[in-house]
């Protein structure tokens, strides 16, 4: 299926979001995640199966003001 | 020392870690402010190039508290959500909450703002809006539960010092025990330096430090300003006269004429 991801349309076989992370290359990394605009923490991502359509946002610390 | 929602800082000078020439230069300008709060951010993450993977472990190392903030967010629900992601990933429940309004100012959307900070403390964190003086927003926060405030000196970025010292004034006057700090629109060291004698607490900047030609000095710079405004502030200034008062002796004078 084809979610958004960061804003880019990405193909990912995966339905969990744990997995889908995983094979999209964030296995490990400090991230975290929303979809479709609403916060999932990191204990429920095994428990959250992506749709087709649907935005994923992974978000990661960055310099701020 | 400060206090933010009960945890004491040594340093009044809050330092942001944007815009600055590399990665390292933002390191020694931390180190060299003194700074005990340094804000952050979150942003989109590519998975090749985990950027954002670096940039936590070089904040890790400098020691210092994070103040994550929600810049850019422009609407309540965009605001919430990136303060719950920003719990989860810095691992505090500090968030400096912007709900942006006005485009070309920056000026803070101050009815999203009270109702973000609601929702946000019956989620349990500690909220720093950032505001304007405005005094009956400052109420509204206080009352949502808010401890700390920060009013702008002027837009973001803008360098323009305070642009409405009898606003911020007033401001200080109304809120005697409450944290207060100065964020945003500072743009020189004597600007800080003026926030501290007229009573802040603190003050939080970024673009003074970061785009000046040599970060680190400014850094250092800045450290002592908020040092001294403050040492001022606390020795109760005197008050300032129309006409001259002469501060050499009268009496005594030889008669000469």
């Amino acid at each position: 299926m084809t979610i958004i991801l960061n804003g880019e349309p990405r193909a990912v076989a995966a339905g969990a979001l744990d997995a889908a992370l995983a094979e999209l290359g964030y296995g490990g990394a400090h991230v975290a995640t929303a979809v479709n605009g609403e916060f999932v923490p990191r204990d429920a991502r095994a428990g959250i199966t992506l749709r087709e359509g649907d935005r994923l946002e992974v978000l990661a610390p960055l310099q701020g003001g | 020392m400060a206090t933010f929602y009960g945890t004491e800082v040594e340093s009044r000078l809050m330092l942001g870690t944007a815009l600055y020439p590399s990665p390292a230069i933002m390191a020694a300008a931390v180190r060299a402010s003194g700074a005990g709060i340094v804000t952050v951010s979150l942003r989109r993450e590519a998975a090749e190039a985990r950027a954002g993977q670096a940039f936590w472990e070089m904040i890790r190392g400098l020691g210092v508290r994070v103040l994550p903030n929600t810049a850019g967010c422009h609407s309540v629900r965009e605001a919430v959500t990136t303060a719950q992601m920003a719990r989860e990933v810095f691992g505090t429940d500090w968030i400096k909450l912007e709900v942006i309004g006005e485009e070309d100012t920056l000026h803070p959307d101050l009815f999203g703002l009270v109702e973000a900070a609601r929702i946000l403390i019956a989620e349990g964190f500690k909220v720093f809006p950032y505001t304007t003086e405005d005094l009956v927003a400052a109420r509204r926060l206080v009352d949502a539960g808010c401890e700390v405030l920060m009013p702008w000196g002027a837009p973001i970025g803008s360098g323009q010092g305070l642009v409405n010292p009898h606003g911020l004034r007033t401001l200080r006057a109304h809120f005697p025990d409450l944290t207060l700090v100065v964020d945003a629109g500072i743009g020189l060291p004597s600007h800080a330096a003026r926030a501290m004698e007229m009573g802040f607490d603190a003050v939080l900047l970024n673009t003074a430090v970061a785009k000046a030609g040599d970060p680190a000095a400014m850094a250092r710079a800045f450290a002592r300003a908020v040092e001294a405004g403050r040492l001022a502030f606390d020795a109760d200034p005197m008050e300032p006269r129309d006409m001259a008062a002469p501060s050499t002796p009268v009496m005594g004078k030889a008669f000469l004429g």
